[in-house]
């Protein structure tokens, strides 16, 4: 059973924002005594994320959770926007589509660095990308 | 305006990132280091991110995109001292930075701007920056 031992939210609506969400996040990893290259996978998937949600999202909230499965720790991140949605999801969680002038890379690379990758979309309504990563 | 500054050194330009940067202050960076180039001729450029703990797609971007800048304003691009973790990250992420050179330190970056860019071409005076390495070896 996967019990949450600390919960909290943070906004994502400029690029500064951005920045505290990497802090926040290295930090709760930290606490859970991640290793440095997991950390580092975490930091670099939330920042994805996050700027997905400001540049394509207009702005959105991120929710931490701290898990704890039996003796496994993990952090779940939520990131949610009210912004235009993905119409296509298929072709968005293909490596190098990009609507924006990115890469392409922000969303299917954060799928390879978590554990678990969840998204769901409307569009009109908005988009929210889960990820999980395990000790 | 909060600037990453660009220290010149010889031929070469030298940039030390030490803060977690927003994404307009990799974007200030990039057009200042295309500006430097311009007015200082410089042959090299080189980037030491050990202090990043993370180098997510955006920045990935900018590196190669000062590579690619740099090479059509005739200036190599070195980046140095990407941490391990970042390097296994960044691959993973997707990104392997093709066409950027790397560098474990500082010292060994600057090394291999010297020899790609005296190879390149034969009239270019690279001592200076030779002094600058000896330099170094001394002090340490």
């Amino acid at each position: 059973m996967i019990t949450i031992t600390r919960a909290d939210t943070r906004p994502i609506q400029n690029q500064g924002d951005i920045v505290l969400v990497r802090k926040v996040v290295r930090d709760w990893a930290l606490e859970l005594q991640f290793s440095i290259v997991d950390q580092t996978k975490i930091i670099t998937a939330a920042s994805e994320l996050a700027r997905n949600a400001f540049e394509y999202g207009k702005g959105g909230t991120m929710k931490m959770e701290a898990l704890l499965n039996g003796i496994r720790k993990g952090l779940r991140l939520t990131f949610e926007d009210q912004g235009p949605g993905i119409e296509n999801m298929e072709l968005a969680l293909t490596d190098g589509y990009t609507t924006g002038g990115g890469l392409g890379m922000g969303l299917t690379g954060a799928r390879r660095l978590v554990n678990e990758f969840d998204i769901k979309s409307t569009p009109g309504q908005g988009t929210t990308v889960t990820i999980t990563k395990w000790k | 305006m909060e600037r990453i500054p660009i220290l010149k050194m010889g031929d070469f330009l030298l940039v030390t990132i030490q803060v977690d940067m927003h994404d307009r202050l990799v974007m200030t960076l990039q057009d200042d280091l295309m500006e430097k180039i311009s007015t200082c001729n410089s042959a090299g450029v080189l980037i030491d991110i050990s202090a990043l703990e993370i180098v997510d797609s955006f920045i990935g971007r900018m590196i190669a995109n000062i590579a690619a800048m740099s090479r059509v304003l005739d200036a190599k691009t070195v980046v140095t001292g990407m941490q391990p973790a970042v390097a296994i990250t960044l691959v993973e992420l997707g990104l392997s930075l093709d066409g950027v050179m790397t560098a474990l330190n500082v010292e060994r970056g600057v090394k291999l701007l010297e020899k790609i860019t005296r190879s390149e071409s034969q009239y270019l005076d690279g001592t200076s920056a030779q002094e600058l390495v000896d330099d170094n070896d001394h002090k340490s």
